[in-house]
């Protein structure tokens, strides 16, 4: 292999991976305000990409993607709202049934309002052809949307989660639910709020990908195992771990494209999520008590 | 209502019989073998119930499973080893028996393993990938099981597609009829229609009697201890983790002898049986019947199945079951069968002492 096509592989691996960094950031959100592994988390970069198509029609394409990021973040709210917020202590296995079931309406009523076609926005900048070179390889601008929008995504949840009343107030209600509550922490509506912030990041990601990966009524799913295997190799709940873990699926993943048949390419993803829960659940990134496999049953 | 077990069997008996006749007497007789496939999928969610129910881990994988047996007998019984007929390990297998002539559609003779001899194949394999998967898996806690599974799942699926030798989007076709004994056989000729109804469903009940044994066994009490309270069974000197991990190799088993048995029935298999939304599918259908509650489970499965496989459900059956499993676990975590609408209206009112499930 030339060291073009190795760069040309390892840039189109890491666009994928931060894809995949962002779900998984999506699902340590939820996973610690609640203890919940939401399977419905690829349906919201699903949804954040087919709204912002439609909305692209009429408006220009900023407006487009901030309506969608806001109408997924809604819809991310009225999940935790209808079929979360209202239970009274539920055990594990009867919040991951009802999330894989929100996750087939959402798909199933995506496939009802769009069909089955493919779609995808306009190239932000430029378009298909256009390129910058670098060392011998080409990127696409999106590329460096995709990279730039995952920094940003990055840094802004560094931010809130540092330097913020209501990130303070979400990471005392992840560390000790009851005690943040006897603080007069509002826990019930920072749970809802950690559906609406991992629903619009993805639904951000949804945009700015959907110009080189296309987006249908499918893609939700796979996303959601990929986001998941990177979320438990960064260590369940450490959002810089989702990261690194995100790019190097996302590399192993496009060199596995060089090597092995197209078909197999998800089959490579999920032999490494299987071997990491055999060998080291807590992640590469986790200490082992810090996994701390929170479990509510 | 509380019945005996003799009571339960019987009524079931009956209700299969009577399924049967009003069919027959309605002249549509064809229903029969929607209903012969409901039964095999049956087969496959009974132990399902079992791993939910009672060790509360929830597989994914389920259609793997399935798969697994499917294709591996569907591979073995359709490989035709005639030009391999010098080998010594063909010429043992035939000596054995293992290995069987047949006639081709075209009048030729193919030689290929015996189904009885595929369907071991098939059981050893998926117990084996049941084992190590639930070995390393079944410590964990919480979600992992259903994540790995869900892995599994996808895997085999993803090969299923991919892969020429299995057929790819295709699958296999040409899966000669599973002969159990002289005169009894798996398959689906339209002569053999009712025949075939009642070897189906005789095999759910024998395989409903071999499980509520099971249940009323001592392992059947530790399990029931494991569902009500894990670290006090511990406690009191049971297994968890082997009993949780027979429980999934249980479970793996019998939806493996059911991909064997309803591929033979279809002559064939193709890859949507793999399909993780067919896992799903299997997952609501436990949830509507209750957890660990084999007769609920049954019952959920007969007619959501049927009704599936007539087509009832249209465009929109993925979206049915999805909405059946949101609404089911939320209202009615027990089952709709063991719903008690008291109970649900407790739960539903405001101001209520902190307790709920487990």
């Amino acid at each position: 292999m030339t060291l073009e096509l190795l760069l040309q592989y390892l840039v189109a691996g890491l666009t994928y991976g931060s894809i995949y960094a962002v779900v998984a950031i999506g699902f340590n959100i939820i996973y610690n305000a609640t203890g919940i592994i939401n399977f419905a988390q690829g349906e919201f970069v699903m949804l954040g990409g087919m709204i912002a198509v439609s909305l692209e029609r009429t408006v220009p394409l900023p407006l487009a993607v901030a309506g969608a990021v806001a109408a997924t973040a809604a819809v991310g709210a009225l999940v935790e709202i209808a079929f979360v917020r209202w239970l009274r202590r539920p055990s594990v296995l009867r919040l991951i049934v009802i999330t894989i079931g929100v996750a087939i309406l959402l798909r199933e009523g995506a496939l009802v309002a769009w069909g089955e076609g493919v779609r995808s926005l306009p190239y932000f900048t430029g378009n298909e052809v256009s390129a910058l070179s670098f060392a011998g390889a080409r990127i696409s601008p999106q590329v460096l949307w995709v990279l730039g929008t995952t920094a940003l995504i990055v840094a802004f949840l560094s931010f809130f989660f540092g330097h913020t009343m209501l990130g303070w107030e979400m990471r005392a209600c992840a560390a000790n639910r009851d005690a943040a509550a006897l603080c007069g922490i509002p826990t019930r509506n920072l749970v809802t709020f950690s559906f609406v912030l991992s629903a619009a990041i993805g639904a951000l990601a949804g945009c700015v990908v959907s110009p080189i990966t296309y987006t249908s009524y499918a893609v939700g799913a796979p996303l959601a195992i990929k986001g998941f295997t990177v979320a438990i190799l960064g260590g369940l709940g450490n959002s810089g771990g989702a990261v690194a873990a995100g790019l190097v699926l996302g590399v192993l993943e496009s060199l596995s494209v060089s090597l092995l048949p197209t078909a197999y390419k998800d089959v490579v993803t999920l032999t490494i999520l299987l071997a990491i829960l055999f060998v080291r659940p807590s992640g590469l990134f986790g200490s082992r008590e810090a996994s701390g496999l929170k479990d509510l049953g | 209502m509380r019945l005996s077990r003799a009571a339960q069997v019987g009524l079931f008996a009956a209700a299969v019989v009577a399924a049967q006749l009003l069919s027959s007497a309605a002249g549509k007789a064809f229903f029969l073998t929607q209903l012969t496939m409901s039964a095999y999928y049956t087969l496959a969610v009974l132990g399902l119930s079992l791993l939910m129910g009672y060790a509360g881990q929830i597989s994914l994988g389920q259609a793997g499973f399935f798969a697994i047996g499917g294709y591996t007998s569907a591979l073995l019984t359709t490989l035709d080893l005639s030009p391999q007929r010098g080998h010594p390990l063909v010429a043992a297998l035939v000596r054995l028996h293992l290995a069987v002539p047949r006639p081709d559609l075209y009048g030729g003779e193919v030689l290929s393993v015996s189904p009885w001899a595929a369907c071991v194949a098939a059981v050893l394999l998926g117990a084996a990938v049941a084992v190590s998967l639930g070995v390393p898996v079944l410590r964990l806690r919480g979600h992992y099981l259903a994540m790995a599974t869900l892995a599994f799942g996808t895997i085999v699926s993803s090969v299923a597609v991919g892969t020429q030798a299995l057929g790819a989007a295709d699958g296999l076709s040409g899966v000669p009829p599973f002969v159990l004994f002289p005169g009894l056989r798996v398959g689906g000729g339209a002569a053999d229609r009712v025949q075939n109804y009642y070897l189906a469903w005789g095999l759910v009940a024998l395989a409903m009697l071999l499980l509520l044994n099971l249940i009323h066994s001592r392992t059947g009490r530790a399990l029931g201890a494991i569902h009500g309270a894990e670290d006090a069974a511990r406690a009191m000197g049971v297994d968890t983790g082997a009993l949780k991990l027979g429980t999934f190799v249980l479970a793996a088993v019998t939806a493996t002898v059911a991909g064997v048995l309803l591929t033979h029935y279809n002559a064939g298999i193709g890859p949507s049986e793999a399909g993780v939304m067919k896992s799903v599918r299997y997952v609501a259908i436990v949830a509507v019947g209750g957890m660990g509650s084999l007769w609920g489970t049954l019952s959920a499965s007969a007619v959501l199945n049927f009704l599936s496989l007539r087509g009832y459900f249209g465009a929109y059956d993925d979206a049915v079951f999805g909405g059946i499993l949101v609404l089911v676990m939320l209202f009615f975590p027990d089952g709709i069968l063991a719903a008690d609408v008291r109970a649900l209206v407790a739960r539903l009112a405001p101001r209520r002492a902190p307790g709920g499930e487990a």
